[in-house]
């Protein structure tokens, strides 16, 4: 009786259940964590990474989780965003900085578009072979040409300080919130798309292709409008990533390694949820700080860091293969048989 | 002796003249014509492998005939995709159960109301006035739909773990959901018990009657081709060899030798 209550369509297609979900994750991040976090460290090291990770694996988990194109090159799209904010900041003066932010992911999308081609002929492994282009591409062509990096030869260019409306925002709590603000829309958005009719379209392409394009939908369409929204996530993502976490502008950092992470992240998270992006996102960058504390103050240190390095890599891997084989739809859905379990406990009570 | 017809059979609305399928040297069809009219249930049967499936799957777009032209609604339907094909308002389910097997019945069901839907993705982001009243609108349309269909208990269910009989049932409703006005059932029954049959018939009868929807159906169980079809389509070898009546072809030589064999002597 509860769950039909539960069920209903309160406020423009949300149910209540996820009206207080809403608003309890928005009091906890924009009230109760800037009350109860005073160091820097968290925000510049765990939170700010995070939400800007969590952003690109939003991307990534739209291509692959929903659209179920194995793409492979999250952060080359990351690098054209970063570039093309950098650029816009750089060449035209006085833009505020959310439209050169919102720029930047258009620009990413273009090549999101053109990266996503393959996707019309070959499908699978294959394709992820065919997406590591975007990777290499990309990052190989901002090294290349020197006018993306203005010229600079020292290899690490220094980003610009957000400003908005005349505001400096450069302490970490105030990045903190530009990018909550950034990530909080586009994953409303994000969510609406899955929901809504665009959602059923690429999971219908996923799930049969053949028997979606008899139902009417274009698979040319629905796939590259898949990787071409994967790329402005991840553009936007890559962006805010070089302004607020790297400080800086060097093609280095988006290497085939921070694909990976980003591709760890959705498959961990869960494949086919928003949440598992932020799921995800948090146990990759928060395991290193884990098994690092449990090293120092565990066995003060008895333990040396490559070691420890070792071990992530060895627990990551692991992990993933326990995933992929007893629960494909990765923490997302773990948490969710949690919760259930508990709500069901409550309610026999 | 018959009882009249809500929407009595009419004029050809789908025709195929002479098509040829060929896959490398092996003929799945051979100089095949037929026509389907308005309004009527249509069986195509055949032994296995007779090319019953290629024949859909030509209408479909799935596979382009060499050779050959199908019109519909009296229009030559050139290079097609099956995605052009569903615009002009021809649907199908497939053999082997094409369905969307993470979703909910529910929304595969919603597929289906996929050109009925036509706000992009960014109205649908921005769940702006018009995505929201199509959502809502396509919504209640599927609820009918799983209604109908007597399978409202398991619509949130994810298809997958259905059993194959249930599943059969949601792939029709998709079908429907697209409210063509001809649509292609690809063995409906299939794997289904008697019990299952009789149902499955009902409801294929009654959207013929109420809708007036044609329909193109393969099936191999006799009993169930005789009962329901107004006409029906023998292929033996990628060959035509009978089309008419189902008494008049069940009295058909031809059809009786491909069914029970010949003996060459």
């Amino acid at each position: 009786m509860e769950q039909k209550v539960n069920n209903k369509n309160v406020f423009m297609g949300y149910t209540r259940s996820d009206l207080t979900n809403f608003l309890i994750v928005m009091i906890l991040s924009f009230v109760a964590i800037p009350l109860l976090v005073k160091t820097d460290y968290w925000y510049s090291s765990i939170l700010i990474p995070w939400l800007c990770l969590a952003l690109a694996a939003i991307g990534q988990q739209i291509v692959m989780g929903y659209a179920g194109q194995l793409a492979l090159g999250a952060a080359g799209f990351m690098a054209a965003g970063a570039f093309a904010c950098f650029n816009l900041i750089l060449r035209v003066p006085d833009i505020p900085f959310f439209v050169a932010l919102g720029l930047s992911g258009l620009v990413a999308a273009a090549f999101g578009i053109l990266f996503g081609l393959p996707s019309l002929r070959v499908r699978g492994i294959y394709l992820m072979v065919a997406t590591l282009a975007s990777q290499f591409f990309i990052v190989w062509m901002i090294d290349k040409f020197g006018w993306f990096k203005n010229y600079d030869t020292s290899g690490i260019i220094t980003a610009q300080d957000i400003v908005i409306l005349g505001k400096p925002f450069t302490s970490p709590l105030e990045m903190y919130f530009v990018i909550l603000v950034v990530v909080t829309v586009l994953t409303v958005l994000a969510v609406n798309m899955a929901r809504g009719s665009t959602g059923r379209n690429w999971m219908a392409v996923r799930d049969m292709d053949i028997a979606a394009e008899s139902m009417g939908i274009s698979l040319l369409k629905t796939k590259l409008q898949a990787f071409a929204i994967c790329a402005f996530y991840c553009g936007v993502a890559g962006a805010l990533f070089a302004f607020t976490y790297l400080k800086s502008l060097e093609p280095v950092a988006f290497d085939i390694k921070l694909s990976f992470k980003i591709l760890f992240m959705v498959i961990l998270g869960g494949l086919g949820t928003i949440s598992g992006a932020f799921i995800g996102a948090a146990f990759i960058l928060l395991f290193p700080v884990l098994l690092n504390s449990i090293g120092n103050n565990v066995f003060h240190g008895a333990i040396d860091a490559t070691i420890i390095s070792s071990i992530e890599q060895v627990v990551f891997g692991v992990l993933i293969i326990v995933f992929m084989i007893y629960e494909p739809l990765g923490m997302a859905k773990l948490w969710g048989n949690i919760k259930q379990r508990f709500l069901r406990k409550r309610s026999l009570q | 002796m018959t009882i009249e017809r809500n929407f009595p059979i009419g004029e050809p609305v789908l025709e195929v003249k002479n098509i040829s399928l060929r896959f490398g040297g092996v003929k799945a069809i051979t100089d095949s014509s037929f026509s389907v009219l308005k309004h009527e249930i249509k069986a195509i049967i055949g032994p296995n492998g007779a090319g019953k499936s290629s024949l859909l799957n030509c209408i479909n777009g799935i596979y382009q005939p060499q050779e050959g032209s199908i019109a519909f609604k009296g229009e030559v339907l050139g290079k097609i995709t099956p995605n052009l094909i569903a615009q002009k308002g021809i649907s199908r389910t497939f053999q082997n159960l094409a369905l969307f097997k993470r979703m909910s019945v529910l929304d595969n069901i919603l597929v289906g109301r996929r050109l009925h839907m036509k706000s992009n993705f960014l109205q649908v982001a921005f769940q702006l006035p018009k995505a929201r009243s199509e959502e809502k609108a396509n919504r209640d349309k599927c609820e009918e739909i799983v209604d109908f269909l007597e399978i409202s208990d398991i619509k949130n269910t994810p298809v997958g773990k259905l059993p194959y009989g249930l599943q059969k049932k949601v792939e029709l409703g998709r079908a429907l959901a697209t409210e063509a006005d001809f649509l292609m059932l690809d063995e409906p029954m299939a794997g289904m018990n008697v019990e299952e049959k009789r149902e499955m018939c009902r409801f294929i009868l009654k959207v013929n009657d109420e809708i007036g929807t044609t329909m193109v159906l393969i099936e191999h169980d006799m009993g169930v081709v005789m009962d329901i079809s107004d006409n029906v389509v023998v292929l033996d070898y990628g060959k035509i060899i009978a089309d008419g009546p189902p008494d008049e072809v069940r009295a058909n030589q031809e059809v009786i030798d491909a069914y029970l064999g010949v003996s060459h002597d």
